[in-house]
């Protein structure tokens, strides 16, 4: 009794945070979970439909492409998000000067309200007055059409993708490159090692947990890709950047089949617990 | 101090929860009668401040002509949207009264998301009066579940000042495909920015606009018993050839693709769009909402038009209104909307405040005496020369009006691909755009059965 009045502060701290999991995360993937096995319209009572609804979400034309395109997105993304962010990290934990400068540049553009990062971009990527084309203008270059043709669209979502969250993870990075003893990189210099073994054989294998987290992270993030084309493409052209994530959104709030869009959620988490199960198993053997 | 501050929390907690769940009844009003509170959809945005002050004036009048029943107006713009229509409606947010387009009529009314207002029909005066053809879209086996709304064909919008700026004759807009191509070549030939025919290709508006054009074609969306697809047609080929030749040999259709309704109508707003299918209100929105110049716009018949897709909207009551509720909302539906020389038909006011009066936006009283005082006093109070309209109303009176296709959002993101195909690739293969949208909708029929 004494430990629990001891500890009543804690223990409303954690009430509150359990209220909020249980509330904004649980129960919302209990409800989808239960959701994806019925046909509602969330007015009269459910039918349970057993696997219906993903025979549906599987026979929709757009299901094919949706996931082809998450996972080119995904793949594009980790990429440039995964590597441009730790290389902006290694340069500015190498800066003696003007570093903190740098470090709030590099994290300005998270602190922009996504939307308003997209609508920013929708302007950089008009074909007419935008500023990238103007860019190519100025060069002699000619004009792309970004966001307008199906072999450039996806990319350029990339590159949004890209912008909006590469200083969260370089911020990330950078904290955990700091945490390097020095001593290290000092045995490797007298040991006649260059920047380039540094990094291989210091930097790396020191960073290689905060790495493999930030790669699981990244994946399951990226392959949720929904705002930057529900705001820039609406999913085309030609269903060029219709994602898993962007289908469920049609399917529940265009189509008002909810059945279908929470079997769709399903499969979308069911592979994330892969990537999620395949990063634990990396990190206990590196731990051991 | 520790201590308190967590109880302090966990209380809060417990508070604002109980707070959030609790209801509240109405209490009596002062007359002893039992208060009514309803809360009703589409007051104007806050970015049109008279239409908005007009509104509020009629739900202050509505309020004191019915004492007893307190209005709340709800001001999410559009009215109705279907991404939130369920979950409105699931977690009670929904309005008591609430519009619904044509194209989801049968849906709503199919799940049981509209109330039975059979019994109340008698309390909206000119009932009778309302076009039989949109009363009988909103009945379902004998029950009426909407009080129809706005009734409108599909015609050609035009800039008119960009007509005279680019040489054409504004009082001779084109009648067919082939004089809309030379139009729009002339008004992109105004310089660069300068969208000679705007079209939409995403967001299911690009299906929704292709159904428009293969309509007025004399084409089809579905065969005749829904089971199968049929605009792999010459009508659907001839839609899509049309729109490609423009925005690729003609280069009449500017570079930009338009995704969603808001995107042609800011566009068309900006004064530099020369032409785009629409109805009548397109010119309404695009001068109230996104600031077009009220004298530039006209109106024209749908070009060699077979058939105009029908479109409109209606009122419908949230199932979970009580009979009081109902009917007070009923009630603030016949008072704002379906009264001649008031609430929206308060034609001198709308003048007054800078509304175009004069368009020819909404039908839904047809040839009636209440649909003939109704044009009366528009022509009466007109702000715009009518004739700019006349040949829209002449020709949507000889056009057959051609109800949406079954499972049309499910077909327009499929036909999207197609429009967004031939407007984003100059080396688009038309056949096979069409072959794979078929094949694709017939999918998506069989599954639906």
């Amino acid at each position: 009794m004494q430990i629990l009045r001891r500890n009543l502060t804690a223990y409303g701290f954690l009430c509150a945070a359990l209220a909020c999991f249980t509330v904004f995360a649980w129960y919302p993937m209990v409800r989808e979970f239960i959701l994806s096995f019925q046909k509602t319209d969330l007015i009269n009572e459910p039918i349970w439909v057993g696997l219906d609804n993903f025979v549906t979400a599987f026979q929709d034309p757009a299901f094919g492409e949706a996931w082809l395109n998450t996972l080119e997105f995904t793949f594009l993304a980790l990429l440039c998000g995964y590597a441009v962010p730790f290389v902006v990290a290694l340069v500015l934990n190498e800066l003696r000067h003007a570093r903190a400068y740098l470090r709030f540049v590099v994290y300005l553009p998270v602190m922009l309200p996504p939307i308003v990062a997209v609508l920013l971009f929708r302007w950089f990527y008009d074909p007419g007055p935008g500023l990238f084309n103007q860019v190519l203008d100025a060069f002699g270059l000619p004009p792309l059409a970004w966001l307008d043709s199906s072999s450039t669209a996806l990319i350029s979502l990339v590159i949004v993708s890209t912008w909006m969250n590469m200083g969260s993870a370089t911020l990330i990075y950078l904290a955990a490159l700091q945490n390097i003893p020095p001593e290290l990189y000092e045995a490797a210099e007298l040991d006649g090692a260059g920047i380039w073994k540094r990094i291989r054989h210091v930097t790396i294998p020191q960073t290689r947990l905060i790495l493999l987290l930030m790669l699981m992270l990244q994946i399951v993030a990226t392959m949720q890709v929904f705002i930057e084309p529900y705001m820039l493409t609406g999913g085309g052209p030609e269903n060029a950047t219709v994602t898993v994530a962007y289908l469920m959104f049609q399917n529940a709030f265009t189509l008002q089949d909810y059945g279908s869009a929470g079997a769709l959620g399903m499969m979308l988490m069911i592979v994330l617990l892969v990537f999620a199960a395949f990063q634990l198993r990396l990190t206990r053997e590196d731990k051991a | 101090m520790q201590r308190s501050t967590g109880l302090l929390l966990v209380s809060a907690l417990a508070l604002s929860t109980a707070a959030c769940g609790s209801g509240g009844e109405p209490a009596p009003s002062a007359g002893g009668a039992k208060a009514v509170s309803i809360t009703v959809a589409c007051q104007p945005a806050k970015s049109a401040p008279k239409e908005r002050q007009a509104w509020d004036d009629d739900v202050a009048a509505f309020m004191k002509a019915h004492p007893g029943v307190t209005v709340k107006s709800t001001d999410q713009q559009p009215c109705f949207d279907p991404k939130t229509f369920g979950p409105k409606l699931a977690g009670g947010q929904m309005e008591t009264a609430f519009v619904v387009p044509v194209t989801n009529y049968n849906d709503v009314i199919g799940k049981g998301q509209a109330l039975d207002i059979t019994p109340y029909t008698n309390l909206i005066k000119n009932w009778n009066d309302l076009r039989q053809d949109h009363k009988e879209l909103v009945t379902k086996d004998g029950k009426v579940y909407g009080v129809p709304n706005v009734h409108y064909s599909v015609g050609l919008v035009y800039n008119r000042a960009l007509f005279t700026k680019a040489g054409l004759n504004p009082d001779a807009p084109p009648k067919t495909w082939a004089e809309v191509r030379e139009a729009a070549k002339k008004i992109a030939g105004l310089g660069p920015g300068y969208v000679g025919y705007g079209e939409y290709s995403g967001g299911n508006t690009g299906g929704w606009h292709f159904t428009q054009a293969i309509y007025g074609r004399g084409g089809d969306i579905l065969t005749p018993d829904n089971k199968k697809a049929a605009f792999n047609s010459p009508e659907g080929k001839a839609v899509l050839q049309t729109l490609h030749d423009m925005r690729w040999v003609d280069n009449s259709m500017g570079t930009k693709l338009l995704v969603g309704w808001e995107s042609l109508m800011v566009a068309m707003g900006s004064g530099k769009v020369g032409m785009m299918l629409g109805a009548p209100d397109v010119v309404t929105d695009v001068v109230n909402k996104f600031k077009g110049n009220v004298a530039d716009y006209g109106i024209t018949g749908f070009p060699e038009a077979k058939a105009s897709l029908s479109g409109g909207e209606a009122f419908m009551i949230n199932p979970k209104a009580t009979p009081e509720e109902a009917k007070a909302a009923l009630e603030w539906i016949d008072f704002r909307f379906n009264t001649v020389g008031k609430g929206r038909f308060d034609f001198a006011r709308g003048k007054s405040i800078g509304n175009p009066v004069g368009v020819p936006d909404n039908a839904v009283y047809g040839d009636s005496p209440t649909g003939k005082a109704i044009q009366a006093d528009r022509v009466k109070n007109a702000s715009l020369p009518v004739a700019n309209y006349e040949s829209y109303v002449q020709a949507a009176g000889t056009i057959p009006p051609k109800a949406e296709p079954l499972h049309a959002q499910e077909l327009y993101a499929i036909l999207d691909v197609a429009m967004s195909g031939v407007l984003s690739r100059k080396d688009a293969s038309i056949d096979q755009l069409l072959a794979d949208a078929e094949t694709k909708a017939n999918a998506v029929l069989a599954a639906k059965g």
